[in-house]
């Protein structure tokens, strides 16, 4: 736990508390320790480093960089590679170094990995979990900062998971790792050091599809996932010091979604606001949106609202990455607006 | 370079040629249906290229992987894929190998281990990586070949592949169908290397040049290099050479194929070519071969029969398969 730290998850049955990297790397352990066709492969995993951000520290020391396999800058092939041992009775977990190089091998993850098991009329399946990381806010710059889940939620066959938090990490990794499709578990890194949580011991798995409830509330919906959780949950604070009772849902997975969840809450609130940290053009809150007037027109108080990134690239200088980034103040204005 | 030599018994040059000649009598069919307007449809014709997947198949045991291309109808029959599910699969039958969901471009029949067709050029290579990666890690013993045309050793993904299978001395072998065309341009607009077997040394890959449609070679060739890999020596990238009857695709006019080259090369049909070889030998008589083409006649035209009169897929089919469980879509 670092310095900076904040605790979350009071509700997660432990005492122990550890940073979202160090969750996940337990679930890295625990998958390579329990199933022998588990294997990781990607730039830079291997000891002493384990990884850009230590992520697999420990793990190619433990077992061997047989199973935990640095490759060259070569993503294509690492793409490749995995859905190949995949339909041949592998477990890969690829690691893309950061979410934009998953751009140099979207042949790979679009046309093959999403497909297969379609295309095969089920004869083959591509059990691979694709890692990935990225984020805004690091004065990283327009090409390793995106979200980009919009693309891979609009491709049919892959599933889509963002963790907020250090416990969902680890349980919804594990589950992704052994879960029998294409999964993207993207990662966001802001979250790596700044958030710790209390985090079970031991293997626990969590459902792909099912969001979690960080906060009920009475008033309006917010809907997000990744860092913008914790963003959604301070804004609440601050609501409800106005009176204002907001529920939180962290849908954790986009695919699959927790539709259900989803429209019993805006059901209940009657005032919805989505918020993601991708661009708001053609952003996964549009599909959110259509869904909820789809199917809740007229029992709504206030129009659906986003709240998202600017429609620009991410720019790099302090002031205008703020000025790309939702913030806490946008959401919390955007609440405001309903009532 | 590795030099060829051809030292083949005749049981295995009577395998390949009894191969070659269901690939050539299954196109010739294919061909006749669509033009009788029977079937509509694609299909990428790799007619005189037979005897390369041919050869592979008297080397292959059952259990090993083969990857294809679009172009693959020879590389499936070769494998074993069972005529009746193949053919409904073109068709897009409920009864085809994929469910009629693949498609030519998209067969998979995992249990002949034909486990990939591809639409996309040069993706193959990196998954036929994985195949390999995924079979040395299981120390399966499995071989994965990996088929595919010269247009595609230009593209990224071939270098990627070749790189990594150098690298870990995966058991997988390379095998670049040089029809001498891709699409309608000559191969030799696309490459600055007169042979893509050179581009082997870059990864100081074992690299073979050889005619494709020799079967002596061809067969020394796929020997050599699945021997090699099952032996745990690592790749081979194999270029053979070869040359495709009727163009591109279904339709192509081939005007810029020369008319000499294509008639040349259609007077060395080299299944022909391998039938009167062994009929001069006195390896086979005009008897047997009559009576292989016949059991190959029926065979052909019962999965034709088979195919036509198979059910279309029920449209409730569209939405599975597209994830492991019936998650919402
Ligand atoms: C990545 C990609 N680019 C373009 C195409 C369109 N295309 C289909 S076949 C083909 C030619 C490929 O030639 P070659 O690799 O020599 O294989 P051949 O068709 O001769 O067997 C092209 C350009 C494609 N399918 N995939
Ligand atoms: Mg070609």
């Amino acid at each position: 736990m670092t310095a900076q730290s904040e605790v979350i998850d009071p509700e997660v049955k432990s005492e122990r508390i550890l940073t979202q990297i160090q969750a996940i790397n337990e679930a890295l352990d625990i998958a390579l320790g329990l199933d022998e066709t588990v294997f990781e492969l990607g730039e830079d995993i291997q000891d002493p480093g384990g990884g850009g951000f230590g992520v697999h520290k420990g793990l190619s020391t433990k077992y061997g960089l047989d199973r935990v396999r640095p490759t060259p800058i070569t993503e294509q092939a690492i793409m490749g590679a995995a859905i190949g041992a995949a339909i041949t009775g592998m477990r890969p977990i690829p690691e893309i170094m950061l979410m934009n190089f998953m751009a140099v091998c979207q042949d790979q993850l679009i046309n093959h990995a999403a497909k297969l098991r379609y295309m095969s009329g089920g004869q083959t399946h591509v059990p691979v979990t694709v890692r990935t990381t990225t984020g805004a806010g690091g004065g990283f710059g327009a090409q390793h900062s995106d979200m980009l889940e919009g693309p891979l939620v609009h491709t049919p066959g892959l599933k889509v998971v963002i963790p907020s938090t250090p416990a969902d990490a680890k349980g919804l990794l594990l589950t992704s790792i052994f879960d029998d499709d294409p999964v993207v578990f993207i990662e966001m890194h802001h979250l790596y050091f700044s958030i710790s949580g209390h985090v079970p011991e031991g293997d626990y798995r969590i459902p792909l599809g099912k969001a979690r409830l960080a906060r009920e509330g009475s008033d309006v919906t917010l809907i997000s996932w990744g860092r913008q959780v914790h963003d959604c949950m301070a804004v609440a604070d601050t609501l409800a010091a106005d009176g204002i009772n907001a529920e939180v849902l962290d849908l954790r997975s986009l695919v699959p979604l927790d539709t259900e969840a989803m429209l019993a809450s805006v059901a209940k609130t009657r005032r919805v606001v989505i918020v993601h940290e991708a661009v708001r053009r053609n952003g996964f809150g549009a599909e959110l949106a259509a869904t909820i007037n789809e199917e809740l027109f007229g029992q709504l108080a206030a129009p659906v609202r986003r709240v998202a990134a600017a429609n620009t690239p991410v720019p790099y200088s302090a002031p205008l990455e703020a000025a790309y980034m939702p913030s806490k103040a946008d959401i919390e204005a955007t609440v405001r607006g309903l009532f | 370079m590795t030099a060829v030599q051809s030292r083949v018994s005749p049981d295995v040059l009577v395998k390949i040629f009894t191969t070659a000649a269901k690939i050539k009598m299954y196109d010739e069919t294919y061909r006749a249906t669509m033009r009788a307007g029977k079937i509509g449809g694609m299909y990428y014709s790799a007619r005189g290229q037979e005897i390369i997947p041919s050869s592979f198949s008297a080397v292959l045991e059952p259990s090993d992987y083969v990857l294809t291309i679009y172009r693959g109808i020879h590389d499936q029959i070769a494998k074993g894929v069972p005529l009746n599910t193949l053919t409904a699969e073109f068709f897009g039958r409920a009864t085809g190998s994929c469910k009629g969901k693949g498609g030519p471009m998209h067969v998979t029949d995992v249990a002949s281990g034909l486990i990939l067709t591809t639409g996309v050029v040069g993706s193959g290579l990196p998954i036929g990586v994985g195949v390999a990666l995924s079979a040395k890690m299981r120390k399966s013993g499995q071989v994965a070949i990996v088929n595919f045309g010269d247009g595609a050793s230009n593209i990224g993904a071939f270098h990627e592949a070749l790189n990594m299978a150098a690298l870990w001395e995966l058991p997988v072998v390379f095998v670049c169908q040089n029809n001498q065309y891709a699409e309608y341009t000559k191969y030799s607009l696309g490459m600055s290397v007169d042979q893509i077997s050179k581009r082997g040394a870059a990864y100081t890959m074992r690299s073979i040049h050889v005619d494709g449609n020799d079967p002596e070679a061809m067969y020394e060739a796929a020997k050599t290099a699945v021997d090699a890999a099952r032996a745990g020596e690592g790749p081979t990238l194999i270029e053979a050479m070869t040359y495709r009857f009727y163009g591109h695709v279904m339709g192509d006019m081939m005007k810029y194929m020369p008319d000499d080259e294509l008639e040349a090369a259609r007077a060395a049909d080299p299944v022909l070519k391998l039938r009167a070889d062994l009929i001069a030998a006195g390896t086979l008589t005009d008897e047997q071969v009559t009576q292989i083409e016949a059991g190959l006649r029926t065979e052909i035209d019962e999965a034709f029969e088979y195919a036509m009169s198979s059910p279309l897929p029920d449209a409730s089919d569209a939405t599975t398969d597209v994830y492991a469980e019936g998650i919402a879509l």
